[in-house]
C-alpha cells in the first residue's frame, strides 16, 4: 500500500468515533491548569502557588498567591505577571476550538490525511506553546528592572523540575490540562497506526462521489 | 559539714537532686519538688505534667482561653494547655499595637473613654452550648457591653453607657440561645443616672438595675431591651438557666442591708444576703406589653407590678458566685464569708413559687424560704467564690480565703453534704474565678481547669512591686486534681471562657471582595491627594514595601482625612501607618481600609512610616507629611 493510497484511505467507524471522542479531552483540558508553579521558603512552609490555565492565571490561597508572587518578584525587578499580557491565554483556547473543529471534520469526512493534518498541526501547536512558555520564563527572568532593590543575575525560572532561587525552592510541573493534551495527541497517533495496520480497500475519493 | 551548708545555701540544687532521684525511680509515684519554685509547689509527677502541657513548636493548643483583662479594658487570648498568651483583643482602651483607638471607627467605638473594666466574658450559645460566634464582655466602670466577633477577633460593637445602671458588674451572661445578654448594676444610684439624692436616702431613693440586652441572632447586634428597678442591693454575679430553668437567670447580691459608709462592716451585718431568681422571658413579655415606665429611653419594670417575674432567696452573706449546674437543675451559691456553698434545687424553687408561701418581701419582691429550696450546704472550705462544672458530674469551687480549689460531687443531695467533697488543691494565691472547659455550658468538657489567682506574691521573676496575677492550669480529668503549669498575666483576669479550638474558624485575611469601604484602593496608581478648600483628602495605598503616594502636602490648619488600604492578601502581612509628632498610629490588616481625620496644626515636615514590621524593605517603607506654615500677617500684606 503506497502512502498516497493510505492517506486517502477511509477511516474505520471505530477510528472516527475515537477522533470524535478525543475532542472531549480538549474540552476538559480547558477547565484545568496547563502548568503549576510552586514556591517554598522558610516563611512559606505551605508553599505559594500559581496555576497557568489555557485562558487564565490563578494564584493559590483563593487567588491571593498571584499577588504574593508579584510582590516578591518586584523586589528583584521582575515584571508583574498579569494574564492580560499573555496573548497565549487567548490563542490557546482559540486553537483548542480549532482542533475540535478539525477533529469533527476528520470524523465526518473520515480520511487518513485529515487525521494526519490534525495530528501534525496539533504537535506543532504543542511544541510552539512550550517554546513560548520557555521564552516567557526566560524573558521574565532576564528583563529585570535596573532599579530593582535587590540585584540578582538574570536567570530562567524552571520550566520543568526544581530550581533553588534565593531563599525559594521553585517547582514547575505540567498540570492536568497538559497531560490531557498529551493524551489527545497520543490517541490520534494510536488511531493512525491502527488504521495503517488495518487492511481496508481504498475507497472512491469522497469529493469525486460528491461531484458525480 | 560542707554538704549541709551546701544544702542550705542552694535549695535549688537540692531540688534538682531530688528531681534526678525521682527520675531514677522511673515510675514511682512520689511527689517531686519543682526546681526553681520558691514555695516548693509539689507536682505529682513533674515530668508527666511537663509532657501534658508541652505543645511542640509549630503545634496548636487544644483550647482557646479568653481571659478578661480587668481594668486593662482588654481581653487576653491564650492557648491551653500551653498557657501561652497569643493575642490581646483591645476592647475598652486604646491599644497602639493594633492601632485600636486611633482610627475613626475604633475611636467611635471607644466613645471618648480610654479605659474600661472587663470582668466576665460570655460566649454566644445555641441550646446552652457555645457556638463560637461572638464573645460578649462587660465594662464594670462605664456601664458598657461589647461584642467581639470571633471571625476576626475584633471588637465590633460597644453598647452603652447603659442608661440608669451604674457599675455593670453582673454581666455579661448570655441566655440559652443568645436571645439576651443579661447585665446588672453593682452600684446603686438615684435613677435616672444624673439625678441627685443624698446618701441618707440610700435605702429608698437609690436603686439597682437589672437589664436585658437584646441580641440579634443573625448579626449579633446588641440593643437595649428592658430593665428591672430593684432595691439598692449590690448585684454581683449571674448565671442563666437551661432546660427546666431556661427562662430564668440568677444573680447574687450583697449589701442587702442597704447600707452606706464602710461597706466591709455595714454590709456584713446580716447573716444572709439574697440570690434572686428572675424570669427574663416574663420580663421581656411585660416590657413588650407596655408595663412599667420609660426612664431615659428604656422601659423599666417595677417587680412589684409584675408578679412572678422576680424572687429573692436568702444566701450566705456576701456571696459572689451564682452558677447553674449544666442541666439547669441546681443553682450553686457561694458566700465569700461562709465555709460552704449552698445548693438550691430549681424544681423546689418552682414548687415554692407555686405554693405562694413567702417569708416576707423587699419592696414588693417576694422572699422565699431558704429551707424550702436549699438541698445542700456543701462544706467546700473557706471563702467559696465561683463554681464551674465538668462532664463527670463534679463541681469545682474556688476558695478565695483558703487559697484552694475544691472538687465536689453534684449530688446525690441526701443530707451527707460533707461526703460530697472529694478533693482539694492549693493554688498560689487567693483564687478569684476559675474556669473549666465549656464550664458554664450545657455540655462541659472537663479536662482542664484554670485557677485565676488574684495574688502571685513573687512566684515569678521579680519585676518590682507592681506584680502580675497568676493563672494555674490544673488537670481535672482524673478522680482528683493535679497542678500542671502556671502563667502570669497582666492585671487582671476575672472570669474567662475556655472553649474547644475546633469550634472557632477565624479568617486570616480580609478578602478584597468583602471590603465595602468606598475609599478602598487596590493599586498604587490609585493613591492620590485631593484638596477641596481647606480639606485634604488622601487615598493611601500600602503594600510591600511602600506607601503610594509617598508624600502628603497640606497647609497648616487644613483638615486632613486619610484612607489607608492594605493591599495585601497574604496572611500576617500587616502594615502600620504612624505619623511622627501627630499621635497617630494605624495598623491595617491585609485587605483592610482604615480612616483617620486630624487637623494639620503643626507646621513642618513630619515623616510617616510603616510601624508593623512587614518585609526586608520595611525600614524603607516611609513617606512625608509636609505641612506648609500659615502665612504670617506680614507675609500676607507683602503679597
Amino acid at each position: 500500500m503506497s502512502l498516497t493510497v493510505y492517506l486517502d484511505q477511509v477511516l474505520s467507524p471505530r477510528a472516527r468515533l475515537a477522533v470524535l471522542g478525543a475532542g472531549g479531552f480538549l474540552v476538559i483540558a480547558l477547565g484545568f491548569p496547563l502548568w503549576e508553579i510552586t514556591m517554598f521558603a522558610g516563611q512559606f512552609p505551605e508553599g505559594i502557588r500559581m496555576w497557568i490555565y489555557p485562558y487564565k492565571l490563578v494564584g493559590g490561597n483563593a487567588g491571593a498567591d498571584l499577588q504574593g508572587i508579584n510582590i516578591l518578584n518586584h523586589y528583584i525587578g521582575m515584571a508583574e505577571i498579569r494574564a492580560q499580557d499573555f496573548p497565549e491565554m487567548k490563542f490557546i483556547p482559540f486553537a483548542l476550538g480549532l482542533f475540535l473543529l478539525l477533529g469533527f471534520r476528520t470524523a465526518v469526512f473520515a480520511r487518513v490525511h485529515q487525521l494526519v493534518d490534525l495530528l501534525v498541526l496539533f504537535i506543532y501547536f504543542g511544541l510552539f506553546s512550550l517554546g513560548v512558555f520557555y521564552y516567557r520564563m526566560y524573558t521574565f527572568g532576564h528583563q529585570l528592572s535596573p532599579e530593582a532593590p535587590i540585584k540578582v543575575a538574570p536567570f530562567t525560572p524552571p520550566v520543568f523540575g526544581h530550581q533553588h532561587i534565593a531563599n525559594f525552592d521553585v517547582y514547575s510541573y505540567p498540570g492536568p490540562a497538559t497531560y490531557l493534551l498529551g493524551a489527545y495527541a497520543l490517541l490520534l497517533g494510536v488511531v493512525l497506526v491502527m488504521e495503517a495496520r488495518r487492511k481496508a480497500p481504498a475507497a472512491t475519493p469522497v469529493y469525486q462521489v460528491a461531484a458525480a | 559539714m560542707v554538704l549541709v551548708s551546701f544544702n542550705k545555701e542552694y535549695p535549688m540544687f537540692r531540688g534538682l537532686v531530688a528531681l534526678t532521684l525521682a527520675a531514677l525511680a522511673a515510675c514511682a509515684p512520689e511527689t517531686t519538688p519543682v526546681a526553681g519554685s520558691k514555695e516548693g509547689t509539689r507536682l505529682a509527677d513533674a515530668r508527666d505534667a511537663a509532657q501534658r502541657t508541652f505543645v511542640e513548636p509549630g503545634k496548636l493548643d487544644d483550647y482557646y482561653l479568653f481571659y478578661s483583662g480587668g481594668h486593662s479594658g482588654q481581653v487576653y487570648v491564650a492557648g491551653v494547655p500551653s498557657m501561652r498568651h497569643i493575642a490581646t483583643i483591645p476592647v475598652f482602651a486604646p491599644y497602639p499595637a493594633t492601632g485600636y483607638g486611633f482610627d475613626d471607627e475604633s475611636k467611635k467605638l471607644l466613645g471618648g473613654y480610654t479605659w474600661g473594666d472587663v470582668h466576665h466574658p460570655a460566649l454566644s450559645k445555641v441550646k446552652g452550648d457555645y457556638d463560637g460566634r461572638w464573645l460578649f464582655v462587660n465594662d464594670n466602670a462605664n456601664n458598657r457591653l461589647a461584642r467581639i466577633d470571633l471571625r476576626d477577633f475584633k471588637t465590633k460593637q460597644i453598647l452603652g453607657p447603659i442608661p440608669n445602671s451604674s457599675g455593670n458588674h453582673g454581666s455579661a451572661f448570655v441566655t440559652e440561645n443568645t436571645e439576651y445578654a443579661l447585665v446588672a448594676s453593682r452600684f446603686s444610684i438615684p435613677v435616672p443616672r444624673g439625678s441627685y439624692a443624698p446618701l441618707s436616702k440610700y435605702a429608698t431613693e437609690y436603686h439597682g438595675v437589672l437589664s436585658g440586652i437584646r441580641i440579634d441572632s443573625a448579626t449579633g447586634t446588641m440593643a437595649m431591651g428592658w430593665q428591672i428597678l430593684t432595691p439598692p442591693f449590690n448585684w454581683d454575679l449571674a448565671a442563666t438557666g437551661r432546660e427546666i430553668s431556661k427562662d430564668w437567670a440568677v444573680w447574687s447580691s450583697y449589701n442587702t442591708e442597704r447600707a452606706t459608709g464602710r461597706l466591709e462592716v455595714t454590709a456584713s451585718q446580716k447573716d444572709r444576703d439574697y440570690i434572686t431568681f428572675v424570669n427574663w422571658r416574663k420580663a421581656a413579655a411585660a416590657a413588650a406589653a407596655g408595663k412599667g415606665r420609660m426612664i431615659d429611653g428604656v422601659r423599666v419594670l417595677n417587680p412589684a407590678e409584675v408578679p412572678g417575674m422576680m424572687y429573692l432567696v436568702p444566701l450566705a452573706k456576701s456571696p459572689h458566685g451564682a452558677d447553674f449546674s449544666p442541666d439547669g437543675r441546681y443553682v450553686v451559691g457561694g458566700g465569700k464569708l461562709a465555709p460552704y456553698v449552698t445548693v438550691y434545687d430549681f424544681a423546689k424553687f418552682l414548687k415554692a413559687v407555686e405554693s405562694g408561701a413567702t417569708i416576707g418581701d423587699e419592696d414588693g419582691i417576694p422572699v422565699l424560704k431558704y429551707e424550702d429550696i436549699r438541698v445542700a450546704e456543701v462544706p467546700v472550705g473557706l471563702g467559696p467564690l465561683h463554681t464551674q462544672f465538668d462532664d463527670q458530674g463534679y463541681a469545682y469551687t474556688s476558695l478565695f480565703v483558703e487559697s484552694a480549689i475544691a472538687k465536689w460531687k453534684l449530688g446525690p443531695f441526701d443530707g451527707k453534704d460533707s461526703a460530697l467533697v472529694v478533693a482539694k488543691i492549693p493554688v498560689h494565691f487567693s483564687v478569684g474565678h476559675l474556669v473549666t472547659a465549656h464550664g458554664d455550658a450545657r455540655h462541659p468538657q472537663g479536662k482542664y481547669l484554670i485557677s485565676m489567682n488574684k495574688l502571685s506574691k513573687g512566684r515569678h521573676l521579680n519585676v518590682g512591686p507592681s506584680q502580675p496575677e497568676s493563672s494555674q492550669l490544673i488537670d481535672i480529668a482524673g478522680a482528683g486534681m493535679s497542678m500542671l503549669y502556671e502563667a502570669y498575666t497582666e492585671p487582671e483576669p476575672h472570669f474567662a471562657q475556655l472553649v474547644n479550638a475546633d469550634l472557632l474558624k477565624p479568617i486570616e485575611v480580609y478578602p478584597k471582595a468583602e471590603n465595602k469601604d468606598p475609599n478602598a484602593i487596590w493599586a498604587a496608581a490609585d493613591g492620590k491627594v485631593t484638596r477641596k478648600g481647606n480639606r485634604v483628602e488622601v487615598k493611601l495605598f500600602s503594600i510591600r514595601s511602600y506607601f503610594s503616594p509617598g508624600a502628603i502636602e497640606a497647609q497648616q490648619g487644613d483638615s486632613v482625612i486619610i484612607y489607608v488600604t492594605n493591599g495585601e492578601q497574604e496572611r500576617d502581612m500587616l502594615h502600620g501607618f504612624g505619623i511622627v509628632g501627630y499621635n497617630i498610629n494605624l495598623v491595617m490588616d491585609p485587605g483592610e481600609t482604615k480612616t483617620v481625620r486630624f487637623k494639620a496644626t503643626k507646621p513642618g515636615v513630619w515623616p510617616f512610616y510603616c510601624t508593623n514590621f512587614c518585609s526586608a524593605m520595611h525600614q524603607e517603607m516611609q513617606g512625608y507629611l509636609l505641612v506648609k506654615p500659615q502665612a504670617t500677617a506680614a507675609e500676607v500684606a507683602r503679597k
